[in-house]
């Protein structure tokens, strides 16, 4: 590897500069978590107003139209600015470190992936500052509405739409080339920890989305700017069309989200269980099922288009079929459990809620694919409390659980346990104060993206709100005790947790700013 | 009407702050009206027709099965967590591999999908089944109302827009004043319901002026997209006579949130009836197109189709939302050549929120709304539009 030149010697650079020009895996690692961090306060922030103005009925504190802003701008901040280089930090600090490999394959477009980022996002909230507004029209960006009837901001959230795609599709390739190029020599593909797995699935996920995404908001950009009529049916085009382009990059990504999650997760439950992975195997099988099956149930978010009788029957049985791989990692998560030694340290709590509420969130996924079922749930809150399950709950709540489990890694200290304990209870209530009426308030025919609502929904929606605040400022607690963590504290072992197994477990904590500079022997 | 206010984004913020002292002050006093009103409604309706029902029950099977499931992986998920605590002395197994299992718990999911599939495919089938209608209805989405227009009858053709109907004093809570109580169909009321017979096949042919709308009637357990350029097919036998009320469902712009759908079933007796007078008033809404109107009559008639369709936008002091909803008070359109007026009017603005009015209102509320433009909010141009000159321009 690095022989031949002392670069591995020497820490990191002083000053700002390091972070600017820094191409360690590790600094990058920890830019893209507290960028992913800020985000997921801000994107919480726009859902606080959401809640607040659907905590009574009638209009109380925003214009309608500002709402319609704040249900996008939640949507995509949450979507591309918390839970996606949230998952690319993890990558970041622990794929070098679980496969033995010095550094991610490509330092200087690692720096270059990250550094787009606060660029595309400041782009995408100064529009809330433009006369016209920001992006009114939905995380989901349906045409015309995104086109001809688009606020001017318009623009430039097709501008950052495209440096976002460009910020993952490197981090993907780079990702990609790190995993198949720099394992030790020993570390099989079959040998390599859950988490670089599933990550491994989802950068190929991303790499074969992320243009399709960028190819959509192009027609979109065509269409306002230039004269087309991709999506304008006046002209000859087809609106129904952007949706399946969209969904087609849109349904994987949603497993983008949710595929490392799972690699986190299994990981966590074997080290408290103190008993290996049940069923590695079929696992890693599994995780590459749902990554296929990804590909051909895009249109189950659209069977309310009209869609032939055909088209409706395959993307039903298609989803349908999810549920089985879905279900053998939620059977392999829970017998890893059974007859295993469990203590309930933090990661685990949120690792046990994790299976947990993202099974609720599979159930009514279940529910969802039942095509004449779905003519009643589309659209309504039950698919809003379906996605939160599996989203918050399912990847958010992975991501804390991924930082409680590996911060006595990164800084060497330990974080306080009591604390942790608080912030996961309060999590945890609270999303289920949040979310779990917006299933009720689904049922009974509330649709979702209005600012307002009859009077039968006064009831749950306020319970959800008071749900949504505690969630929200539980979330202060757990800056504070990754603050407080790495200004000090307990220190920590190189094993830190009896149970863990995997290289990152071997080398000191906190971990040097350079690891397996010769690789590690893999028995 | 609804005070804009999103220009600047921290006029929001700040009102929050404001107001949020209000809200909480009525909460600790227990004055939250709506909640004595509120039903903890939990599940989905089952609806008055044979496929609401098919659905529901469709649903509850799946929930059900999920329910099973579900005490059977959290029964052994909780069993784990109590009995193989760490604390309790527990001494992990080897154990990390057993085909046997996992082929099991492969196989019967996969069956279970295949139970839950076949009444899938049925309910869906018949669903997908439109053929034989009685009585055909087109269904065209606006910002933000919905039109219905019946098709294959004989006489005058009826076509009307249903609007929201809930008065803006009851869900403008912005001023501190306190809001107008709030009706029992708050946000569910229109001035002028769909009406459709009873026991008949109904297909609604669904499509859009502008965006995309969704159509969604929850006890007839219908919901179909209105897809501009596109239309879609949906239908129902409505098995009770009623009042039945659903929502726009699909984002299409700022008040998406307040164009509801409200269908009333009739018997077909009294659905003839009531038929039989909309086609005569259309004929006299017809005639009335060859008639003069006094400056009077026009400006009274030109408020009520201007609140009802313009002043969302242009708002009732004609001051309207600049830069999006540009003002009417003193334009170089209201106040400039008729013919500009009566051309925007008709045919919209391309690339602007204007709509094309022509198709939606007839030649008298066309007249009668732009004499009232030129000549409200201290416009004072003076001339007057009869609705032959509507018809007029609009066989140019």
């Amino acid at each position: 590897m690095a022989t031949g030149h002392d670069a591995h010697h020497h820490g990191p650079a002083s000053g700002i500069t390091r972070w600017f020009y820094t191409t360690n895996h590790k600094d990058i690692g920890s830019m893209y978590l507290w960028f992913s961090f800020a985000m997921f306060l801000l994107g919480g922030m726009f859902a606080l107003v959401i809640r607040a103005e659907l905590f009574q009925p009638g209009l109380q504190f925003v214009d309608p139209n500002f709402f319609n802003q704040m249900t996008t701008m939640h949507g995509l901040v949450m979507v591309f600015g918390a839970v996606m280089p949230a998952f690319v930090g993890l990558a970041n600090w622990m794929v070098p470190m679980m496969i033995g490999a010095p550094d991610m394959a490509l330092p200087r477009m690692n720096n270059w992936s990250f550094w787009i980022l606060p660029f595309a996002f400041t782009m995408l909230a100064s529009t809330l500052f433009m006369d016209s507004g920001a992006p009114n029209f939905g995380w989901t960006f349906y045409a015309p509405l995104s086109t001809t009837y688009a606020p001017e901001s318009v623009t430039l959230f097709i501008f950052a739409v495209h440096m976002m795609g460009a910020s993952s599709i490197m981090g993907s390739i780079n990702i990609v080339a790190t995993i198949q190029n720099l394992r030790a020599p020993g570390m099989t593909y079959m040998k390599m920890p859950l988490f670089v797995w599933t990550w491994l699935i989802t950068a190929y996920l991303l790499i074969a989305v992320m243009p399709v995404l960028a190819g959509v908001v192009t027609m979109m950009l065509f269409d306002i700017h230039f004269g087309t009529s991709f999506f304008s049916a006046a002209g000859g085009g087809d609106p129904v069309l952007f949706q399946h382009v969209f969904w087609f990059f849109g349904h994987p990504e949603v497993y983008i989200m949710i595929l490392p999650a799972f690699g986190v997760v299994s990981e966590i439950i074997p080290t408290f269980s103190r008993k290996r992975l049940f069923g590695y195997d079929s696992m890693v099988y599994a995780t590459s099922s749902i990554a296929f099956l990804s590909f051909i149930v895009w249109a189950h978010h659209m069977f309310t288009t009209g869609m032939p009788l055909a088209g409706e029957l395959f993307f039903m049985y298609a989803t349908m079929l999810i549920a089985v791989p879905t279900g053998v990692k939620v059977f392999n998560w829970i017998t890893t459990m059974f007859k295993g030694s469990i203590s309930f340290e933090t990661p685990m709590l949120f690792a046990i809620a994790f299976v947990v509420l993202f099974t609720c969130g599979g159930f009514t996924g279940l529910m969802l694919a039942i095509a004449p079922a779905d003519f009643q749930y589309h659209d309504t809150y039950f698919v809003v409390a379906h996605f939160h399950y599996v989203l918050v709950p399912g990847a958010i709540f992975s991501i804390m659980a991924a930082a409680y489990y590996w911060l006595p890694k990164w800084t060497g200290n330990m974080y306080d346990e009591n604390l942790g304990k608080l912030h996961f209870w309060l999590s945890f209530v609270g999303i289920n104060v949040l979310f779990f009426p917006q299933h009720f308030l689904g049922l009974a025919g509330m649709p979702r993206r209005i600012p307002d609502y009859a009077l039968q929904f006064a009831d749950f929606n306020m319970v959800s709100s008071v749900g949504a605040f505690i969630f929200g400022f539980s979330q202060l607690l757990f800056l504070f005790i990754v603050v407080k963590t790495v200004m000090g504290g307990k220190k920590a072992t190189a094993e830190v947790w009896e149970g863990a197994e995997g290289l990152e477990w071997t080398v000191p904590s906190p971990a040097p700013y350079h690891t397996f500079s010769t690789p590690p022997a893999i028995k | 009407m609804l005070p804009m206010l999103s220009t600047n984004p921290l006029t929001p913020v700040i009102s929050c702050i404001h107001r949020l002292r209000r809200v909480l002050s009525a909460v600790a006093l227990g004055l939250v009206s709506p909640s004595l009103l509120a039903a903890w409604e939990l599940n989905m309706p089952e609806g008055i027709t044979a496929l609401s029902r098919e659905t529901h029950s469709l649903h509850m099977l799946i929930f059900w099965i999920c329910v099973a499931i579900g005490v059977v992986v959290y029964g052994v998920l909780i069993y784990s967590l109590i009995a193989y605590r760490k604390s309790k002395g527990a001494i992990p197994a080897t154990f990390h591999h057993n085909t046997t299992a996992e082929i099991i718990w492969t196989v019967i999911p996969f069956i279970i999908l295949i139970g839950m599939a076949i009444p899938s495919t049925r309910v869906l089938t018949q669903i997908y089944d439109a053929s034989e209608s009685e009585l055909d209805i087109m269904v065209t989405g606006y910002q933000w109302r919905w039109q219905y227009r019946y098709l294959n009858e004989d006489g005058a053709e009826v076509t009307y827009f249903s609007n929201l109907a809930t008065p803006a004093e009851q869900y403008e809570n912005f001023s501190d004043s306190i809001a107008a109580e709030k009706g029992e169909n708050y946000l569910l009321e229109v001035d002028e319901p769909l009406v459709i017979p009873a026991n008949k096949k109904v297909r609604f042919l669904l499509t859009s002026a502008d965006v995309i709308h969704s159509w969604w009637v929850p006890d007839f357990a219908v919901k179909k997209d209105a897809i501009p350029g596109f239309v879609n097919e949906s239908w129902v036998i409505a098995e009770q006579t009623g009042i039945y009320r659903g929502q726009c469902t699909e984002l299409c712009g700022r008040l998406h949130g307040f164009m509801p759908v409200v269908v009333e079933v009739k018997e077909p007796a009294e659905f003839d009836a009531w038929l039989a007078e909309k086609q005569a008033a259309a004929q006299r809404i017809a005639d009335a197109a060859s008639q003069t109107f006094t400056m009077d009559q026009l400006m009274e008639q030109g408020q009520t189709v201007y609140n009802t369709y313009c002043m969302a936008c242009h708002q009732a002091n004609g001051q309207g939302l600049p830069p999006a909803f540009p003002a009417l008070a003193g334009s170089a359109i209201a106040m400039g050549p008729i013919e500009g007026h009566i051309g925007i009017v008709l045919n919209g603005k391309a690339g602007t929120a204007m709509a094309a009015f022509g198709a939606q209102l007839s030649a008298v509320d066309l007249a009668s709304v732009i004499t009232f433009e030129r000549n409200a909010w201290g416009n004072n141009v003076g001339d007057m539009v009869q609705p032959v000159d509507i018809v007029t321009a609009q066989g140019e």
